[in-house]
């Protein structure tokens, strides 16, 4: 019958199920109400509760909102898709085809990483058109976006590895993991302006990284080295990859 | 015993522990080729466990299988590619449209676009879907919803469909649809293996059944041949028209083992029901008793399962 059966195991293949798992994840996901409420709505109020009444620099918004945008977005998607689809009881029927569970979480992190890169494009041309801010470096902006949103969707793919019975028991896990790194990450307040506990912790937090590298995108200082900024997050992000696989084995070993 | 010359799937020794809880212990069966399998087993003997580990939803904890020769833990790819699956706790993409969803299965298989295509449409005529391939699966009732599922797995052209308590909770009519499409499958030569608790299911349509118990193969035979096999649960059914013998009277007669009364219906169960049926006769004869039926009758698959399942039978057997 089938005559595509032996080349499953090939990257070919594979590749092509983590982009098939990617373009059922946009048509069911992209628009539900929890990757609606925690990926858009909450950075735009975050923003909104820091700007008014504040008379703060260009400079200092733009880059800000841009990280926070990128933050929220890209780490939304992943921590729906599989306690949704456990809920849902679709995870089985797609754990039981020829596509790795390597393939499904690649499909999985690209969801978010495009969600993420998609969306946080929307503030870099609102704050160009309406502020005086302006690019000032391609290159740390384009990748601090990218490997931002690869570290932070990989995140979200991670915190979705638990057994949940509902979806929004993860939601909750994975807006305690992304609330206290928002605060500590230069989000809000430059690295360097911050307590010094805080300046202590940033480090733990990849948003700190992408942030600083968006931030001199816009001309602001970089906090990091340059040079150390990809580097950390591109190490976060195969951490983060190699945690989400593992995890997600491990539960699915149990039957969970 | 099968009825392909091949296996198509092999099990040795397949156990599966849940921390200290052995779900499956140690079961060994052969599938063939083009064989329609039932394995039956009541809610909790392992029989959705068995499935989730040879379709590589769960791991074994010790022995092997392989699917076309493909070992489900070193290869599970290719094992998993020569599979589809309806599993009894599943569901279609309720926000997907019916050929949506049938799509993302075959596109998840890597089945070409206009083979896929002329393949789905193929389906949707068959199993009655072609006014509906727009319409949101939310909007499907749980029989249609069910033969959706069909087609997602048959889109992908699997050599051998597992199909896990496929008409739990369906009406008669989709059922016996399910059914119908079952056999018609499996008369084209897909493999089946099918999981239910269902014994007129079993008994309608499989060719050969496995018997799972807490975990254990406690039989595996054609439906028939199981029948046979528990002789002490053959029996003797005699409707007497007024009067009747006394249970003492038939009990006493050689080979019965044991004898139900109900009105003037008495089953005597016996290991000879030909001898024992002409001794009921002359007797009822003898005592000028009118016998208004008279017949002699294997045990029905559900009793056989009930024999097999019950621990006590099962232990005075050995």
């Amino acid at each position: 019958m089938t005559v595509y059966v032996e080349n499953t195991n090939s990257w070919q293949f594979q590749t092509h199920g983590a982009l098939v798992i990617l373009k059922k994840n946009i048509l069911l996901y992209y628009l539900k109400p929890p990757v609606l409420i925690f990926g858009i709505l909450f950075p735009v109020f975050f923003f909104l509760a820091f700007k008014m009444g504040r008379p703060i620099a260009a400079e200092n918004i733009v880059p800000g909102m841009v990280a926070m945008a990128l933050w929220f977005t890209a780490s939304s998607v992943g921590p729906l898709v599989t306690p949704w689809e456990r809920r849902a009881k679709t995870y089985e029927r797609l754990i039981a085809t020829p596509v790795s569970l390597q393939a499904i979480i690649t499909g999985d992190i690209l969801s978010g990483l495009l969600f993420g890169v998609g969306l946080s494009i929307i503030p870099v041309i609102l704050g160009l058109l309406l502020t005086d801010a302006a690019i000032s470096s391609f290159l740390p902006l384009v990748s601090g976006i990218i490997l931002g949103a690869v570290s932070f969707s990989s995140l979200g793919v991670l915190l979705a590895a638990p057994p949940a019975s509902s979806p929004s028991n993860i939601m909750l896990l994975s807006n305690l993991v992304r609330l206290p790194l928002l605060f500590v990450s230069g989000i809000f307040l430059p690295i360097s302006e911050m307590p010094v506990w805080a300046r202590w912790v940033s480090p733990l937090s990849p948003l700190s990284y992408a942030g600083d590298l968006i931030g001199v995108g816009f001309g602001r200082q970089a906090y990091f080295p340059l040079w150390l900024s990809p580097l950390v997050l591109m190490v976060l992000s195969a951490a983060l990859m190699w945690g989400s696989y593992k995890f997600h084995r491990r539960w699915r070993s149990k039957g969970l | 015993m099968v009825k392909g010359h091949n296996n198509i799937i092999e099990v040795k020794g397949l156990i599966k522990r849940f921390d200290r809880v052995k779900a499956v212990d140690g079961i060994s069966f052969t599938v063939g080729d083009g064989e329609l399998f039932g394995f039956l087993g009541p809610n909790g003997a392992g029989k959705t466990t068995t499935v989730r580990m040879l379709t590589g939803v769960l791991k074994p904890t010790e022995g092997t299988a392989t699917i076309q020769r493909h070992d489900i833990c070193s290869e599970p790819l290719q094992s998993r590619a020569h599979i589809a699956v309806v599993p009894e706790e599943a569901n279609v993409y309720l926000d997907l449209s019916v050929w949506q969803n049938i799509m993302l299965m075959a596109d998840l298989y890597g089945i070409p676009r206009k083979q896929r295509i002329r393949k789905a449409e193929e389906l949707l005529d068959s199993l009655g879907f072609s006014d509906r391939r727009e319409h949101k699966a939310r909007s499907l009732s749980k029989g249609l919803r069910q033969r959706l599922m069909l087609c997602a797995a048959l889109v992908t052209e699997p050599e051998i469909l597992f199909l896990d308590e496929p008409t739990s909770g369906l009406d008669v009519q989709s059922r016996q649809m399910i059914h119908k499409i079952i056999r018609q499958l499996n008369s084209q030569g897909l493999t089946i293996f099918l999981t239910t608790h269902n014994m007129e299911e079993a008994e309608n349509l499989c060719s050969r059944v496995a018997i799972i118990n807490e975990g254990k193969i406690a039989a595996i035979d054609i439906p028939d041949r199981l029948r046979t096999a528990i002789e002490a649960r053959q029996y003797v059914e005699v409707v007497f028209s007024d009067k009747r013998l006394s249970t003492q009277e038939v009990k006493t007669m050689s080979g019965v083992s044991s004898v139900d009364v109900a009105g003037n219906v008495i089953r005597a169960y016996t290991e000879t029901p030909g001898k024992t049926a002409t001794e009921v006769a002359c007797l009822a004869k003898s005592r000028d008793i009118e016998i208004e039926q008279l017949c002699t009758r294997k045990p029905s698959l559900q009793e056989v399962f009930l024999y097999f399942t019950n621990q006590d039978k099962k232990a005075a057997m050995q």
